[in-house]
């Protein structure tokens, strides 16, 4: 293997806050984190996690208060970096008064492509975020859902080799979540690095080669979504339906929850089949079974509890 | 040489476009027009002289309206509005932004002066039926007036990098005005006998933008001829003026955080 597609050493952000601008509050903590060339990486972490902020710094939209970052051997300093390249903010929004097509044509400008080329790429991204009919509707008609789609289509547009996404789901309606999914794997399968940040777990355990999870801008932990989590089975959710008329067993009435015209118990697995037994002496019918495993979600909010249990060790302080 | 900012100058030329900045034009079609038929009544020498001197000083004032305006929001707009985080992921230097922002607002003051300037030309036209070859004069107090536009610009677009909207346009209708009278300012200072005075007044004399050489309107409407040398003077003061501007905006931008 090369070099990393992404590097990043100490990273760390104080922001001066206040009117008089003299406190100071940490933003992100000392990050160092790798991220190796082709893969997709989630980028985890609460509200005020600091995910943003080490998105910002990477872009060199802020600058870091200590830490380097390298970006495919090049440092995040070297504008020939950004050739290489995409990258979508979070809420994005763009000149209102251009049309998607101008849009996307604007930026392919800065990485020289002729005419024809340019062409052929707007209307082959606007197709591929789903926005062939909108290309030529100006922007400030666009919904916050086909912004975010444009958004995309202008990160991508120039075939970077690594994209970073701030949030690329947020805003989307379900289809449109299952187009940008679509389009990770689609980067990924050509070999592209994608490092994108988000609160949704499921899409980072369904996506995700590894992901690193941020809080109070301390990075917690990296790895494969099962590595971070311990897989165990820790117990079998069983779903039934009573015929009309008769009620759960008396084994289960404590335990069972009715949800519509069907129940949900939770039982540890030694216990499935002695259930099962039950379930079938009173003619239930058994609608699914499926092991409990802790979610990254279940370990996110952990972390998020034990965090405010302890005293906050990094939020504010002086320099 | 790169193209980016010719790239993001002609994007800023068709946001001011969109927005129906060039509408202004209306507004100075109407009032040459309403001068002509008034000045028809007085003798041709002197309509000419009413025509020329209310015409520049409206391509001036509506010039300088347009510069310190526009000029205040070209930078704080795209952060306001985050359109500059994604410029900036791509292969753009934060100068190369500035430089096309200053480059697409000159474009579009350049466009509307001649526009403008082509209403004078009618005008004066309408009232005398000739024109004079005197008349050149005009040519070059306008091209002055454009100078002074891209000075005001340079220094709006300054001022803006480090200041929010408001407070660029006072720093900038503070700087002009000192500007128009930079030569008093010296002249003053040097009759206190105090030597600190008098240093003080030198050095805004220096760092102040010197406007008094850039208004010719008195002069072309007399018909009076404008020496080439004040051509090449002015021309040079502006060039070297605007770009040290443009270096030290360039200087505060690029070290700051885009919030
Ligand atoms: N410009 C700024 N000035 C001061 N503090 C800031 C600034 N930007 C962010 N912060 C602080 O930095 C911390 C991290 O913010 P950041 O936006 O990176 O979080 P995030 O993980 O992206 O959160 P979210 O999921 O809500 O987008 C927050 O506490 C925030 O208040
Ligand atoms: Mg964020």
């Amino acid at each position: 293997m090369g070099t990393p597609a992404i590097e990043i050493e100490g990273l760390t952000k104080d922001y001066a806050v206040g009117f008089w601008r003299k406190r100071m509050r940490r933003s992100l903590d000392n990050l160092t984190l790798q991220v190796e060339e082709g893969e997709a990486f989630g980028f985890l972490g609460p509200n005020g996690a600091g995910k943003t902020t080490t998105l910002k710094l990477l872009m060199s939209l802020v600058f870091p208060s200590a830490g380097t970052a390298r970006v495919r051997g090049r440092s995040i300093d070297d504008v020939r970096m950004h050739r290489e390249i995409g990258y979508l903010p979070e809420q994005p929004y763009f000149y209102d008064y251009l049309t998607a097509r101008e849009l996307l044509d604007y930026y392919a400008r800065f990485f020289g492509y002729p005419l024809a080329e340019r062409r052929q790429r707007v209307t082959r991204f606007l197709e591929r975020v789903g926005l062939a009919d909108a290309g030529d509707v100006q922007l400030r008609k666009f919904s916050k859902g086909m912004l975010q789609r444009v958004g995309i289509a202008q990160a991508i547009v120039h075939d970077p080799q690594v994209i970073f996404l701030d949030e690329p789901m947020s805003g989307l309606d379900p289809v449109g979540r299952r187009e940008v999914r679509d389009i990770i794997l689609d980067l990924k399968r050509q070999g592209r690095t994608v490092f994108f940040s988000t609160h949704i777990l499921s899409d980072a355990e369904m996506l995700c080669d590894r992901v690193a999870v941020l809080l109070g801008g301390k990075l917690q932990g990296v790895g494969a979504p099962g590595e971070i989590v311990s897989m165990e089975v820790y117990g079998m959710e069983v779903f039934f339906e009573m015929r009309p008329g008769s009620s759960p067993p008396t084994a289960l009435a404590g335990s069972a929850t009715k949800i519509g015209e069907r129940y949900r118990v939770e039982v540890p697995e030694v216990q499935l089949y002695p259930v099962l037994e039950q379930l079938r002496n009173c003619q239930a019918r058994i609608l699914s079974v499926a092991p409990l495993r802790p979610t990254l979600e279940d370990y996110f909010l952990k972390l998020v509890a034990r965090d405010k249990a302890a005293p906050h060790p990094a939020g504010e302080g002086a320099r | 040489m790169s193209v980016i900012p010719a790239v993001v100058a002609i994007n800023t030329f068709r946001e001011a476009v969109r927005d129906r900045v060039l509408y202004n034009l209306i507004f100075f079609a109407l009032m040459m027009i309403g001068a002509s038929i008034l000045v028809g009544e007085i003798s041709i020498g002197i309509s000419r002289l009413v025509i020329i001197n209310l015409g520049l000083s409206a391509i001036s004032i509506f010039g300088l309206v347009m510069a310190i305006f526009i000029g205040v929001g070209l930078v704080s707009k795209e952060i306001e509005k985050r359109t500059l985080y994604t410029l900036l992921s791509k292969p753009v230097r934060r100068w190369e932004f500035l430089v096309g922002k200053f480059g697409g607002l000159l474009l579009t003051l350049t466009v509307n002066t001649i526009l403008m300037t082509l209403g004078l030309a009618a005008a004066l036209y309408y009232v005398s039926r000739n024109f004079l070859r005197a008349d050149a004069s005009v040519l070059v107090a306008v091209y002055f007036i454009l100078l002074e536009l891209a000075l005001v610009t340079a220094l709006a677009l300054f001022f803006s990098c480090f200041s929010s909207p408001m407070l660029s346009t006072l720093f900038t209708l503070g700087v002009y005005v000192s500007g128009i009278f930079s030569k008093d300012i010296r002249d003053i200072g040097m009759l206190t006998r105090n030597p600190a005075m008098q240093a003080a007044a030198q050095v805004l004399y220096y760092v102040l933008p010197n406007f008094h050489n850039f208004n010719t309107i008195t002069a072309a409407a007399h018909g009076e001829s404008i020496p080439l040398s004040l051509i090449w003077q002015n021309t040079a003061y502006a060039a070297l003026y605007v770009m040290l501007v443009l270096i030290a905006a360039s200087a505060v931008f690029s070290g700051r955080d885009l919030k």
